[in-house]
């Protein structure tokens, strides 16, 4: 993200100079003389083409066979059946959308709307069934000629725009700096139409009857859409932003504000060896005490182990009142706990005995050194647009706890402000908010794809009931990255670890009844405390989402057997 | 120092001179010492309102005027004179006032023809303050005929001539006659190089006056379109400003500029500049993230830009969720966010009714011709309802917006018999109408015209809510467009085709109640309407009334002399083919009754006249001529033969015979049908 705002800036920083040397820029821009290689380079002057190719074609490999290509894998045409929804067909760009473009637009051109129109134009993530419309299912986004509705990962669209046929040109304009998606008819925006869209999308587009015909403009002609003009809008925005930026010293003291951001993002993440080091030899000082570092990063490490029983527990007696006044992070916590205890990580179903003894960490002062030296853990923020296939659990994404990513930088940044808003609490305390949150949020996002291993685990084990019909069916948790946390955790902590449920195969709750029960109870003392939140503090459509995952509605889930892998992780 | 506080308000600092002091050094002999003072004083006032009050009241003003027109003053002090005074001018409303009430414009504009570029534009500089105030003195401008002219002359002298004139003509360009006048004086030539000015203190006020000049003005409209600079044309320049990267108000204000080109038919509505530029910039401005003064500007530039074209009304409708963002509007503040501060409730508060009535406006202009985009609007949450209270706003604006709103809407069928249905809109337009001015009248009479439509199920319980003495009186009024749409509406109501709503008997008591209501009088008053707008639709409610033969036999049996006396003398006048061919067709349905059959044929006159028509040069007049024959000589009719007779002595007959020859096929087929009735 910051890489891309300095993008930008830069950008406009040429385009000044160029402006400034010749008058009309504006002509420039137009010359019918640009070649198609100079447009795109000029469009996305950011953009590193070796690293990350510009889409400039559809590929031959990465479509339906219903779907024909020519004129340079430009032109798609229908050449299926086309009975049914069934003999959908879609074909993806050759490469993602660079996430370094800041703004990115394509163009369609109806070249036949064919027997019945059906043609859908948008957006999809590598692995997406592509015997579909872009739309219909997880992670691809459409908008369909036929109704002129929007799809955004769902069978059933949502009014949107006019309908569009033969002769029109719609246009899809995605921009990965609010990370939202707008559609153009001939020139005309139609509004935002997705929000929250993840990176690394293809262009896609989908045909589903004879005659339909459509060609793709990804740059090498003028668009008829001034998209150039709503860049501009975007470039002026961030430079508006980066100039009013508030800074607090007085002139000449960015190198002390820089140091305070380092320094506070250090005691936020609770580095407390570092932060000393760093504070000493800049002359900045904290004012959290190293004890204050240490638990939270004790209850960090715990959200990140899964052990969330114990991390609340931990919270509450460490800062007694906290959770009380963040009834919706004390919510976010417990949906959390029951995954866990779903996947059989949480203390509450591994039983006492499996309970870890309040370590040594607690105690604190006597020995540390060793401890504090590396925190083994700096939270990682893995956003919903990190990369990832439909449905297919990859195991690599999930590594990022040692490099802090750039998510980070801005969560730093954004904390010292927060703090100074809330004069009542401590700085430890809304540390400790945010290590929880963060330590959380590194999590939940993996919620959503992996409830069909939930489905599976369900099969295999033979528990027919669901838990609390529903939108709570949904807090299961892979059994993917909280080994790999683990084995962090294995590496430079001195957490004692459960062997035994480490070592066994992976069962719901572990695999004992009266801990389901106790999961099942569980469960339904949740959906009470959400509906409680509801009426005491109105709809909350963070937790809602958490509650809520979507399934696939039009097609059979597809059943992943993480079973099988549940044995071999633990090495 | 002489201290002397007792006749003045002492607010002064140490080591300041008072008051009185700087008004003695003011009349001192040494120029030189009086110059000090007036620099001294200019410290002293600025930006301190109170202490320019105070100096005011000591008469400081009078004093400056005298060096500012001393021709023979050193010139350094009669600049510093004048840039004392232009501090003056700012501040707040009531320094304005008094320094226009000193006479103080005159005697600036005489200063601008110096040839000293300094005090010209102290000069300037006060003059901008004063005219681009509230109480701005416009006509003071036009006083003397020779200031706009010079104005324009100097105009490209510096940058401060360029700033200071372009904002006095953009703030005092009001009426056309300002238009003609400075267009007349090559305001185009003079001002279009400074829209590229680098400087955007230039500019802006520039733009603005290209915004004033071609407002509703076709002529000024027309030669900004086909102005250059440096061989560009100027609305290409225009479109540039409008680039997403400028600031909002340049966007806001060149979008309008363009805009009132379009409506005065120097741009096409099909123009690139308009459809691509133009308009998605003011569907922008209305965003939410755009100030409230924006977001009002913005739709309501926008009501106008659509207006009276349908493609750009079709394309507005789907552009970036347009109607939902207005819809907004009319909600705005929202209940649901408590309110923190005050100063921003006051705030929410001023605009929230000019939300209202700029929301409306657009939707009024939306839904103006197309059925589809007025489905869509109606079916927008809660919008009806926000409609109809707008009828009952507390602020006129809003009404008379939300009137104009419901007008647009009205025009659909469907809408009529549904949900205007659902909201009885009726109810708080007849009310409005009550006692509503001149423009809100014609609006909502034009609602009623259509909510009086035959299928309109509004329009029981509108007649028995008084609409017919209603519309009477308008009938009666001044103002054409209101009598107008008072016969229009009273000739909705007297149509009728094989109702079922209604009973027979209850269309024959609307049809007297009309009669009633209106009086012949009143009704032949509107025959001889100087307005043939007015004169059609009297005709079409004679006709309308005149429909049902026991509809027929009634009233002519009432009124027949004097409709048989006011016919003739519309055919005897010199009136359009429209008008005679209603009237021919009115006889028509004269002759279609049966004692009403009578008060023709017992006319010679009236049958020459039918008889002149069916050789009559234009077709319809024949086709009308030749129907009314028809329906005489009807055989199944009682006392057909009589009248065949007398019509065949008349040489009717033959007269249809050679008709026969016609070319035109629905003449023919009625010339047949009547010849066939011969027996």
């Amino acid at each position: 993200m910051t890489g891309l705002t300095s993008g930008i800036v830069r950008q406009q920083q040429k385009a000044k100079m160029a402006d400034s040397g010749d008058s009309s820029a504006a002509e420039r821009n137009n010359s019918a003389s640009e070649t198609a290689d100079e447009r795109l380079k000029r469009i996305y002057s950011m953009v590193n083409e070796k690293e990350t190719p510009l889409p400039r074609s559809w590929s031959p490999k990465d479509k339906y066979n219903f779907i024909g290509l020519s004129q340079n894998n430009l032109r798609v045409h229908y050449k299926g059946i086309g009975k049914n929804h069934k003999d959908a067909a879609s074909v993806r760009a050759t490469h993602p959308i660079p996430s370094s473009c800041g703004i990115y637009y394509f163009e369609v051109k109806i070249v036949s709307k064919g027997r019945d129109g059906y043609m859908g134009i948008g957006l999809s993530a590598q692995g997406v069934n592509m015997n579909r419309l872009p739309g219909w299912d997880k992670h691809s986004y459409g908008y369909h000629g036929d109704d002129g509705h929007s799809f955004c990962s769902s069978g059933t669209g949502q009014p949107y725009g006019p309908t569009f046929t033969t002769g029109d040109v719609v246009g899809c304009c995605v921009n990965l700096i609010d990370n939202t998606c707008f559609y153009t008819k001939n020139g005309h925006n139609l509004g935002i139409a997705f929000t929250d869209l993840p990176h690394n999308l293809y262009p896609t587009v989908g045909l589903q009857t004879p005659g339909e015909i459509v060609d793709a403009n990804f740059g090498q002609q003028p668009f008829v859409y001034d998209i150039e003009d709503y860049m501009r809008e975007w470039h002026q925005k961030t430079r508006v932003t980066i100039e009013s930026f508030p800074v607090p010293d007085h002139k000449g003291e960015w190198q002390k504000t820089l140091q305070r951001m380092v320094s506070t993002y250090l005691v936020h993440h609770g580095y407390c060896s570092t932060a000393e080091a760093f504070a000493k030899s800049t002359g900045q000082s904290f004012t959290e005490e190293l004890t204050s570092m240490k638990n939270r990063q004790r209850i960090q490490k715990l959200v990140l182990a899964g052990r969330m029983g114990e991390a609340i527990d931990t919270t509450q007696s460490l800062y007694p009142g906290l959770l009380e006044r963040n009834p919706n992070l004390l919510f976010v916590l417990k949906c959390r706990q029951f995954v866990e205890m779903v996947n059989g990580t949480d203390s509450e179903v591994r039983g006492l005995s499996a309970r870890s003894p309040k370590s040594r960490n607690s105690s604190g002062s006597s020995t540390g050194s060793e401890y504090r030296s590396s925190p083994s853990l700096s939270p990682s923020h893995h956003r919903m647009d990190t990369q990832r296939a439909n449905g297919k659990i990859e195991r690599t994404y999930v590594t990022g706890n040692k490099s802090p990513n750039t998510g980070e930088l801005i969560n730093t940044k954004s904390n010292p402000s927060t703090s100074a808003n809330q004069d009542h609490a401590s700085v430890a305390e809304m540390n400790a908010v945010n290590s929880v949150t963060n330590g959380f949020s590194s999590n939940q996002v993996d919620v959503e794809m992996e409830v069909e291993e939930y489905n599976s685990q369900m099969v295999c084990n033979g528990v027919s009931s669901r838990v609390n019909d529903g939108a709570s069916t949904s807090y299961m948790n892979g059994c993917s990255h909280n080994s790999q946390h683990r084995e962090d955790l294995m590496e430079t902590d001195d957490f004692d670890t459960d062997k035994e449920v480490q070592s066994q195969r992976r069962q719901l709750c572990g695999g004992s009844q009266a801990a389901i029960e106790k999961m099942l109870q569980f469960g339904r003392e949740l959906q009470g405390m959400s509906v409680q939140l509801r009426r005491q503090y109105g709809k909350n459509e963070a937790n809602k989402k958490v509650l809520q995952v979507k399934l696939p509605l039009t097609d059979t889930p597809v059943y992943y057997k993480c079973h099988s892998l549940g044995g071999s992780y633990r090495a | 120092m002489l201290m002397d506080t007792s006749d003045m308000i002492c607010d002064t600092y140490p080591g300041e001179m008072i008051g009185r002091e700087y008004m003695e050094n003011l009349y001192g002999e040494d120029m030189d010492r009086v110059l000090h003072s007036v620099v001294k004083l200019k410290n002293a006032v600025i930006g301190n309102n109170k202490q320019k009050f105070h100096m005011m009241s000591l008469g400081v003003v009078g004093r400056l005027l005298e060096f500012i027109q001393n021709e023979r003053a050193a010139v350094g002090l009669r600049t510093e004179s004048a840039i004392v005074l232009g501090s003056l001018a700012k501040g707040s409303q009531a320094n304005v006032k008094r320094l226009v009430d000193s006479g103080v414009v005159p005697i600036l504009l005489q200063c601008l023809n110096n040839s000293n570029l300094k005090f010209v534009e102290g000069c300037l500089r006060c003059l901008r303050s004063i005219f681009t105030s509230q109480a701005a003195p416009v006509e003071l401008l036009y006083t003397d005929p020779g200031v706009v002219p010079h104005m324009l002359d100097i105009v490209s002298q510096s940058p401060t001539t360029q700033e200071c004139i372009c904002s006095i003509l953009a703030q005092c360009c009001k009426t056309s006659e300002h238009q003609g006048l400075l267009y007349s004086n090559g305001v185009i030539e003079s001002l279009a190089p400074l829209l590229a000015s680098k400087m955007y203190k230039v500019q802006m006020p520039a733009l603005r006056v290209f915004c004033v000049i071609t407002y509703t003005n076709q002529i000024v409209s027309s030669a900004v379109a086909s102005a250059t600079v440096s061989e560009r044309p100027l609305p290409d320049l225009l479109v540039e400003l409008c680039l997403r990267d400028k600031s909002v108000e340049m966007q806001m204000s060149s979008a309008k500029c363009l805009t009132y080109m379009c409506r005065a038919n120097a741009l096409s509505s099909q123009d690139s500049k308009i459809v691509y530029k133009a308009l998605p910039t003011l569907i922008r401005m209305c965003k939410k993230d755009r100030r409230l003064e924006e977001r009002v500007e913005g739709a309501e530039t926008l009501a106008y830009l659509i207006e009276v074209d349908l493609e750009l009304q079709r394309i507005a409708s789907y552009s970036d969720h347009l109607i939902p963002t207005l819809s907004e509007f009319l909600r705005y503040p929202s209940t649901q966010t408590t309110v923190m501060d005050l100063k921003r409730l006051d705030y929410d508060m001023k605009h929230s009714y000019e939300l209202r009535a700029a929301a409306l406006m657009a939707f009024a202009s939306l839904g103006a011709n197309d059925e589809d985009i007025r489905k869509k609007i109606i079916e927008t949450e809660n919008l009806m309802d926000h409609v109809v209270c707008g009828l009952s706003d507390p602020v006129i604006r809003v009404r008379l917006a939300a009137v104009r709103c419901l007008h647009s809407l009205s025009r659909s069928v469907q809408q009529l018999r549904t949900s205007f249905q659902d909201h009885a809109v009726w109810k708080p337009l007849m009310k409005l109408l009550q006692n509503a001015d001149d423009d809100m009248l014609t609006v909502a009479s034009s609602t009623l015209c259509n909510l009086l439509l035959e299928f309109s199920p509004s329009k029981e319980p509108m007649l028995e809510s008084g609409a017919v003495d209603l519309l009477c009186d308008l009938t009666k009024r001044d103002d054409p467009a209101l009598r107008l749409n008072g016969i229009w509406a009273l000739m909705n109501m007297a149509f009728q085709v094989e109702t079922k709503n209604m009973a027979f008997q209850a269309e024959q008591k609307v049809k007297s109640q009309i009669l009633v209501a209106l009086g012949t009088d009143q009704l032949f008053k509107l025959l001889s309407d100087p307005d043939v707008n007015v004169l059609m639709k009297t005709l079409g409610l004679l006709r309308n009334l005149l429909s049902n033969k026991p509809h027929i036999d009634h009233i002519m049996g009432m009124h027949g002399q004097q409709i048989m006396q006011a016919i003739v003398l519309i055919l005897e006048g010199e009136h359009t083919i429209e008008v005679k061919e209603q009237t021919l067709c009115i006889l028509a349905n004269i002759s279609d009754g049966t004692t009403a059959k009578d008060f023709i044929m017992a006319n010679d006159d009236v049958l020459k006249k039918i008889t002149n028509y069916m050789i009559h040069a234009n077709v319809r007049l024949q086709i009308a001529a030749t129907f009314c024959i028809s329906n005489l000589v009807w055989n199944e009719e009682e006392g057909a033969l009589e009248r065949q007779m007398k019509l065949r002595d008349m040489g009717v007959q033959k007269l249809l015979q050679q008709l026969l020859s016609s070319s035109d096929t629905v003449l023919f087929d009625k010339v047949k049908t009547a010849l066939q009735q011969f027996t």
